[in-house]
This record gives structure tokens, C-alpha cells and sequence, in this order.
């Protein structure tokens, strides 16, 4: 079956060292304009995910959602979060140290897109 | 009182290598000592440091702002509005030298700078000075006793997170009305872009009483939220994306603070078979208002990312709009004759670039421009994208997610209903575009469009007298126009009895 977010070697290593000074964590996919269709971090406590927020996956411990009116767009996509150097004034955590998250995407198959596991809603438990 | 009017003039006009945060009427360095270094997308190059504040900067901020708060608020519409003029007096003598400094940081071509950005945030002072002069509040005769009054008060510290894609201008659309209501101000530049800001504080900044008006520059995570989720500002505005948007209506939940959220948008701009009933003028600004997807290279909010061409002329008004697209010269913003500059950021130029990726994987066809562009010279540092124009059908990503870059997706409609229908099928509905020769069309299309503002035949035109703001997922509240002094505002009601008898109920 196949995952919805997938990560590079560098953006965990990210997440891990993140996770460990601000504590659990969540990825929010945004939207519109600036910073849109980036990957917002952000620490669990700043962030109240909604009940219609689609869970698209997890890195580690850390889940990754997309709100509900973006999902149908993303819903064939093979999300994999990554690491560049240079811009984006977001709130996300990792911007202050000059380097941001960022999705590439992949559309799935159709025989993937046929095995698409279930996507799941609300907050983290 | 405050005359700032008439002290000399700020001397400092030269740029400086640091800049600190200002706050109380002085340039105050972070409490932490820490900068950041901010970059030219043109070529790379460094343009200055600026300081990396945290809370205790924002803390600071807010200490000048609510210390001068009863004042400013008391200080009369007509002074307030003086001082807005002195603003714009020299925001316009110092045209150039802001313009270049918005060009360097931002990538942006100097002739938009020049002609828009720099003059329109001189216009929009100048705009809500006449606004709050002439405003009034009202009186409602309840019975020949009993009278209501209506005052506007100001609301009081207000917070104001300003995007990257027109740092001085989104700034003045947000100062310019929180102060002539009476406001101050915490205000925090993107990160990305904070150099017009600084300078323009060196410029202005004696004008304004001291704590009026107080900039503190850094990231989002370490500014923004501290200033958003303060229980010391009365109002919060943000312009970005939807995420962060959220978050701080969350904050301000638990404060119960009012907002504006400007959040971005997906823009359709239709043209109907008439534009090319006649090969003259109106057909070449219709061409030209296809086009306009290029400006500010695409990275504008209401940026008409969706054309929609009746099926009927598409090929023939295809070949013509591409040919014109084609024709945008892409290049070193500084040089007067660039109509396309930088991407703001390399982490921006491949987003974009990414979307192209994704406009190929869905089969939409791309007509013209799909790569990186090499301007070549000093701009191989630089961060540049062409002009790219995919055709594909409303469903594809690239027709719905809003890609903030020189990226126009176009697709055919058959008939008005049509229009409507592919127009509104989006989340969101900041901005949208109309071009017929029948004002029936125009109408039609204009009322049933869910979207802020309809431009009909025009686009990309921001004069302060008209409201801005978006429906559906691109946010809520207006700027703009003498409207949005009701956001900056309270209203106090003065419920008056002139009658000498009691009630009668106890």
C-alpha cells in the first residue's frame, strides 16, 4: 500500500532535532499565497487541528494533515517533504535557522491510486 | 503635541549595513543581539542584516505602543491626518531610492516599483488622511427624548503581519488606516523582505509621536506569534497563506480579538468571444490583461491564474495571447526595460517549479516558457522563473492550488453560464477578471463571481478608493477604501434620555 507523505533523510533528521527542543510536533499543508503549499511545523499545543483536517500520514511521531478543502486536490499525490535552504517567512519552526520544509509531488498510478489507504480526520490522539 | 511635521528632515537616507528594530520612536537593537542576514533574489547578494527579534522585542514594542496610546487616540483627526501627510510627502521625495531598495529585496521590476508600489504607498497615507477628516459619527433620534450617538473610537494597539510579495506597499494598505483611526501600531515585515520597511522608518520616522508606531523585524515562529497571540493588541491583520491564517485566528480566539485575513487566491480572468469582434485597442488591453498574469511575477494574491477563453475564438485568441506572453522580457529588475523580474526566494522559485513538474505530470500542455530562466550576467545567482502558460482542464492542481509564480493555466468555457460555473469552482475567491464588449456579460459575470473584486475589463489595478478582500477561503474583512476604518474602529454608542421623569417601573 502506499504512503501519502513520504520524507527525505534530511527533513527527518530536521523533524527529529526540532521534535526534541520544542517537544511533539504536527505538519499542517497550507495554502494560498506566500508560504502556500508548504508544510507548516508547528508544536502540537500551537496549533488545534480541526475535526475535518484529513491526516495524509506521519514522520515518526509527528502527523502530517492537510485541511479538509485542499485534500481533494492532494488526494493523488505522493507528498515527499524535503529540506531547502533560502526564503519563506513562515511561521513553521524551522525557519528561523535559514532553511525550510517543502513537498515535492509525485502523482500516483492508477493502479496505486487504487490502493490508497484510507485517510483518516481530527487530532492527534 | 506631536510635530514631527516640523523637525528637519530625517538625514539619514543613505542605506546602513544593520538595522535594529523601532520601537518608542528610536532604533532599538534585540534584546538577544541577534541578526539575520537578508539577500538580494536577484543575484544573491547581501544586502544588510536585520535584527531577529523574539518576545521580549515584541514586549518592548508593545510597551511603546500602549504608552502612547491615549494620546495618539486623543490627538485630533485633523493633526493625525497632517502627520499622514508628512508620510506621504516623503515616501514620494524619496520615490527612488525606496523603489530600488524594494527592487533589490524583493526582485521585482524597478518599473513597477516606480509606478506602482512606492507611489500608491504615498496615496493610500495620503487617502485615509482625507478619509478620517471627513468621517463622522451619527445621531439617531430614538424618540423626541431619547437620542443615540454614534462615535468611532480607535481600537486601540493593533498588531499587523505584512507579506513579501509587496513589503512597503501591504504595509501602507495596513498602517495607513490603523493610524488615522487613532491606532498604534505593532507591525512585523516578512523576514524575506524587511529592507523597505527599515529604510522607510529612516525616513519617516520622527514623524509620528514616539511609540505610535513600532517595527519589529524576524521570523514568523519567533515575532509573529508572540504578537499574535498577545493579550496586549486589540486586532490583529494578516496577509499569508491559510495555515498560519488559522493559527492566528486560533490565537485570536483566545484572546477574542477581531481580524482581517488576506489569504491568497486563485483567480480567474474570462474572456468572452467578443474581445476579438474588432483587431484594435480594446482587443490589444484584453491581450495585455491575459498577460498580466507575469506581474509582480505572479506572486500577487489576486495574480488571475486561471484564464478562461470561450471555446469559440480559443484558438485564434491563443495564438496572440501566447505570442504576447512570449514577448515578456525576463531579465535583471533594475534594468528599467525588465517587465519580469526575480522570484522572491530560491525556496519560492521551486515551489513554482515544482508546480510545473506537477502541470506535466497531469497532462496539462504547456504552451510556452515551463523552466528556470537564465537571464545570465550577475543574475545566474538569482532566482528566475518563464513565463509559463499550461492549458488543461479546471480539475488539474494547477488550475486550483495557488502557485504564487509566473504560472497561467487556461482552459475554454462554452457559454455564460459556463463562465460562471468553472469561475467559481475554486476555494477561493479574492480576485477575478472580465472582458466582453457586452456590458450584459460584464454584469452578470461580475454579480455571480464569489469573489472580492471583479475587475471588468481591467485587471491589476489598486487605487485606495476601492475595497479589497476576499470570499470563501481567501479570508475575510476588506483594505482599502474608507471602509476599512471600520476594522481599526470601535463604535461607542451614547444611549442619551433628556427626559426629567422615571421610567415608571420600580
Amino acid at each position: 500500500m502506499p504512503d501519502r507523505v513520504i520524507v527525505t533523510p534530511q527533513a527527518r533528521a530536521l523533524v527529529r532535532r526540532l521534535r526534541a527542543h520544542y517537544g511533539k510536533l504536527l505538519f499542517h499543508l497550507s495554502g494560498g499565497c506566500c508560504e502556500g503549499s508548504a508544510p507548516m511545523c508547528f508544536r502540537q499545543s500551537d496549533f488545534r487541528v480541526g475535526a475535518r483536517d484529513v491526516l495524509l500520514g506521519a514522520i515518526d511521531d509527528t502527523p502530517f494533515y492537510v485541511g479538509a478543502a485542499q485534500f481533494p486536490y492532494w488526494a493523488y499525490s505522493e507528498l515527499t517533504v524535503d529540506v531547502t535552504t533560502g526564503g519563506g517567512d513562515s511561521f513553521s519552526l524551522e525557519a528561523p535557522d535559514g532553511v525550510r520544509f517543502v513537498v515535492r509531488s509525485r502523482l500516483f498510478t492508477d493502479e496505486e491510486a487504487a490502493s490508497l489507504p484510507a485517510v483518516g480526520s481530527g487530532a492527534p490522539a | 503635541m506631536p510635530d514631527g511635521a516640523t523637525r528637519a528632515e530625517t538625514a539619514t537616507t543613505r542605506l546602513r549595513t544593520r538595522y535594529d528594530n523601532f520601537i518608542g520612536g528610536a532604533w532599538k537593537a534585540p534584546v538577544k543581539g541577534r541578526y539575520f542576514t537578508d539577500r538580494s533574489p536577484i543575484d544573491g547578494s547581501t544586502l544588510c542584516e536585520i535584527a531577529r527579534s523574539d518576545a521580549a522585542d515584541v514586549d518592548a514594542a508593545l510597551d511603546a505602543a500602549h504608552a502612547a496610546r491615549k494620546r495618539w487616540g486623543n490627538t485630533s483627526p485633523a493633526e493625525r491626518a497632517r502627520l499622514l501627510n508628512v508620510i506621504a510627502d516623503r515616501i514620494d521625495a524619496n520615490l527612488e531610492l525606496l523603489a530600488t531598495v524594494e527592487t533589490r529585496d524583493n526582485g521585482k521590476p524597478i518599473r513597477e516599483t516606480m509606478a506602482a508600489d512606492v507611489p500608491l504607498s504615498a496615496d493610500h497615507f495620503r487617502y485615509f488622511a482625507a478619509c478620517i477628516r471627513a468621517e463622522e459619527g451619527t445621531i439617531g433620534e430614538i424618540d423626541h427624548d431619547t437620542i443615540a450617538y454614534h462615535f468611532r473610537e480607535p481600537m486601540g494597539v493593533v498588531g499587523q503581519i505584512i507579506p513579501w510579495n509587496f513589503p512597503l506597499l501591504m504595509a501602507s494598505w495596513k498602517m495607513a488606516p490603523a493610524l488615522a483611526a487613532g491606532n498604534c501600531v505593532v507591525i512585523k515585515p516578512a523576514s524575506d523582505t524587511p529592507m523597505s520597511m527599515a529604510v522607510l522608518m529612516d525616513i519617516v520616522g520622527d514623524v509620528l509621536p514616539e511609540g505610535v508606531l513600532n517595527v519589529v523585524f524576524g521570523h514568523g515562529a519567533e515575532v509573529g506569534t508572540p504578537l499574535a497571540r498577545s493579550p496586549r493588541i486589540n486586532k490583529i491583520a494578516f496577509t499569508g497563506e491559510t495555515t498560519t491564517g488559522r493559527q492566528i485566528m486560533q490565537y485570536a480566539a483566545e484572546t477574542i480579538i477581531p481580524q482581517t485575513m488576506e489569504l491568497g487566491g486563485k483567480s480567474p480572468n474570462i474572456f468572452f468571444a467578443d474581445v476579438m469582434d474588432h483587431d484594435d485597442a480594446f482587443l490589444d488591453k484584453a491581450l495585455e490583461g491575459f498577460a498580466l498574469f507575469a506581474f509582480n511575477k505572479g506572486e500577487v494574491c489576486t495574480c488571475p491564474s486561471r484564464a478562461l477563453v470561450q471555446e469559440s475564438i480559443f484558438d485564434k485568441f491563443i495564438e496572440k495571447a501566447v505570442a504576447r506572453v512570449a514577448r515578456i522580457k525576463v531579465g535583471d529588475p533594475l534594468d528599467p526595460a525588465t517587465q519580469m523580474g526575480a522570484q522572491c526566494s530560491q525556496g519560492q522559485m521551486e515551489k513554482i517549479l515544482g508546480y510545473i513538474d506537477v502541470g506535466r505530470q497531469e497532462g496539462a500542455k504547456c504552451l510556452t516558457g515551463g523552466e528556470r530562466a537564465h537571464p545570465g550576467g550577475k543574475c545566474e545567482g538569482g532566482f528566475y522563473v518563464q513565463p509559463t502558460v499550461f492549458y488543461g482542464h479546471n480539475k488539474m492542481r494547477v488550475f486550483q492550488e495557488e502557485i504564487f509564480g509566473p504560472v497561467l493555466s487556461v482552459t475554454t468555457f462554452k457559454d455564460l453560464d459556463d463562465a460562471i460555473a468553472i469561475g467559481n469552482d475554486t476555494i477561493y475567491g479574492l480576485g477575478a477578471g472580465v472582458w466582453s464588449r457586452n456590458i450584459n456579460n460584464c454584469y452578470r459575470v461580475g454579480r455571480e463571481i464569489e469573489a472580492g473584486r471583479v475587475w471588468t475589463n481591467c485587471y491589476h489595478v489598486y487605487p485606495a478608493h476601492a475595497a479589497f478582500g476576499g470570499y470563501k477561503q481567501s479570508g475575510f474583512g476588506r483594505e482599502t477604501h474608507k471602509l476599512i476604518l471600520d476594522h481599526y474602529q470601535q463604535t461607542k454608542n451614547l444611549l442619551v434620555s433628556y427626559s426629567p421623569n422615571a421610567l415608571g417601573l420600580f
